[in-house]
């Protein structure tokens, strides 16, 4: 399958948008669940009101949230799949650039020295694409994640240490989610890396925390520690927006990754109520826009 | 638990009489105010035409669209998504726009720090708390972007707003040495111990 880069570059544009507009459905019903269950009045006011502008987003074919975020797109190369890389990854650039001029959006992007805003939502480094590969035939899917600022600052790094064992990586992940309270607009996914190196337990957390409601981890050391987190960090009584409440996250998601024998690293990535994601599946019979 | 509508800008009575839990709806002008505007006010000795005095800002940048000035769009802006940000990056910055500015409310998600809930207690504000992240919403409640300063820092300018039923927002801060955060982060605290031990960490 050859890919075209027009194409492409038409799909980065509309990913952004369609990703800032329209919450993926496990995320829809993971408020509503939420809300279901809350036994506090304010926090069940605070979760109507949630549920309330999805729907005005929708019905006004608007942005969910202000914040346009940091623009991701996480690319997956097929099998039989015949792209320019350096080409595509230009695409993508020109697209997020458009969306941001086109819509329009609000930049959010600037240089982090000079606080310059260039008005593309692009800037060095910016938007972060990530490629990788799959065993997929003739697919090549392109993610994209809208990354709000208010959970993207509650990011932490441990590196802790052998001696500490397992108990150094929970410990972590309950303070990580008391320090954040509500500043990262809980309810939260509380992103959770747990091995590797320092920048690969970082970029796990990352992925762990835009992974959709109901999905597990695949190592099953790391579903069962998702699974008793995700029971205790809800204990906190943190709630929706640090205002009290039990819906404190949806739940906890943990990415794992082999480590050194020396190290036991641990990273919390969060992300917002507003956990906004979108996709799109390139194949030889077309494009296809999901989650 | 009482319930105001106030129309801005109000006197330091009515905000002394507010107290956590109570909630507010505001209708008339509306500043919005972020990081790069205050830093630039404060910091960089830059100064605003806008009379903020007994005022409510909001924590915002909002997405707006560029068009002809005319009398709906008298800035030359068309609101797109208004929303809020996380409230405690400015936190050192409540105390001069209350002095310096006459600031009487702050608007805004995740709640301030002990310097900012001492200004209200001082200097007569109060914290309301809005849905962080309900943007779309909030946008239903502004009925026009009158008028905007320091625009080069756009988005980051500072906004006049004319705001319609702009609530109800929860009053999470107060004058009386009240804040729904500060009470929260103490119980949370307390059940720290807990969720450990259903970890098997004692």
């Amino acid at each position: 399958m050859d890919v075209d880069l027009k194409q492409v570059e038409e799909a980065a544009k509309a990913l952004y948008i369609r990703a800032l507009k329209i919450l993926p459905p496990d995320i829809k019903s993971g408020i509503a669940a939420l809300a279901q269950r809350e036994t506090d009045p304010t926090a069940r006011t605070i979760l109507g009101t949630m549920i309330r502008n999805i729907s005005v987003a929708e019905d006004t074919t608007n942005l969910l949230c202000q914040d346009t975020g940091i623009p991701i797109y996480n690319v997956s190369i097929g099998r039989g799949v015949n792209v320019d890389g350096y080409a595509l990854k230009q695409a993508i650039r020109a697209g997020c650039e458009r969306a941001t001029r086109e819509h329009p959006l609000r930049s959010s992007v600037v240089h982090p020295v000079t606080r310059r805003n260039e008005h593309t939502s692009c800037g060095r480094g910016v938007p972060v694409i990530h490629i990788d590969f799959s065993d997929i035939e003739e697919t090549l899917a392109i993610e994209m994640i809208p990354k709000g600022s208010g959970s993207e600052n509650s990011s932490w790094l441990k590196m802790a240490i052998p001696a500490e064992g397992v108990d150094a990586i929970k410990t972590f992940v309950v303070d990580c989610v008391l320090e954040s309270g509500g500043k990262s607009c809980p309810p939260t996914i509380v992103g959770v890396g747990v091995g590797g190196t320092a920048d690969l337990c970082v970029h796990l957390a990352k992925q762990a925390a835009t992974r959709p409601l109901g999905s597990r981890c695949a190592d099953p050391e790391g579903a069962q520690l998702e699974e008793a987190l995700s029971v205790a960090v809800n204990q906190l009584g943190v709630g929706p927006q640090g205002l009290g409440g039990d819906a404190t996250a949806f739940a906890v998601h943990i990415e794992t990754a082999a480590t050194h024998i020396t190290m036991n690293p641990v990273a919390v990535n969060m992300q917002c109520h507003s956990a906004r994601r979108a996709r799109a599946t390139f194949t030889p019979s077309g494009v296809e826009y999901g989650f | 638990m009482a319930h105001y509508d106030f129309n801005t800008p109000v006197g330091e009575a009515r905000i002394r009489a507010l107290r956590v839990n109570d909630t507010v709806t505001l209708n008339g002008t509306l500043y919005g105010i972020r990081d790069a505007t205050q830093i630039h006010l404060f910091d960089r000795g830059r100064k605003t035409r806008f009379d903020l005095a007994g005022h409510a800002v909001i924590h915002t940048a909002p997405n707006v669209k560029k068009v002809e000035p005319s009398a709906a769009h008298p800035a030359g802006y068309a609101p797109v998504c208004i929303g809020t940000t996380t409230s405690a990056r400015m936190e050192r910055f409540t105390r001069p726009l209350m002095r310096r500015y006459g600031v009487r409310m702050i608007i805004g998600k995740g709640g301030m720090l002990a310097d900012s809930l001492a200004a209200f207690a001082e200097l007569g504000g109060v914290y309301l708390a809005i849905v962080g992240g309900a943007a779309a919403l909030e946008t239903t409640w502004i009925e026009q972007i009158e008028d905007v300063d320091l625009d080069d820092l756009n988005p980051e300018s500072l906004w006049r707003f004319r705001v319609k039923g702009f609530g109800p927002l929860l009053v999470a801060m107060d004058s009386h040495g009240a804040s729904l955060y500060t009470e929260l982060k103490k119980s949370a605290a307390g059940r720290r111990a807990a969720a450990l031990a259903s970890l098997g960490i004692e």
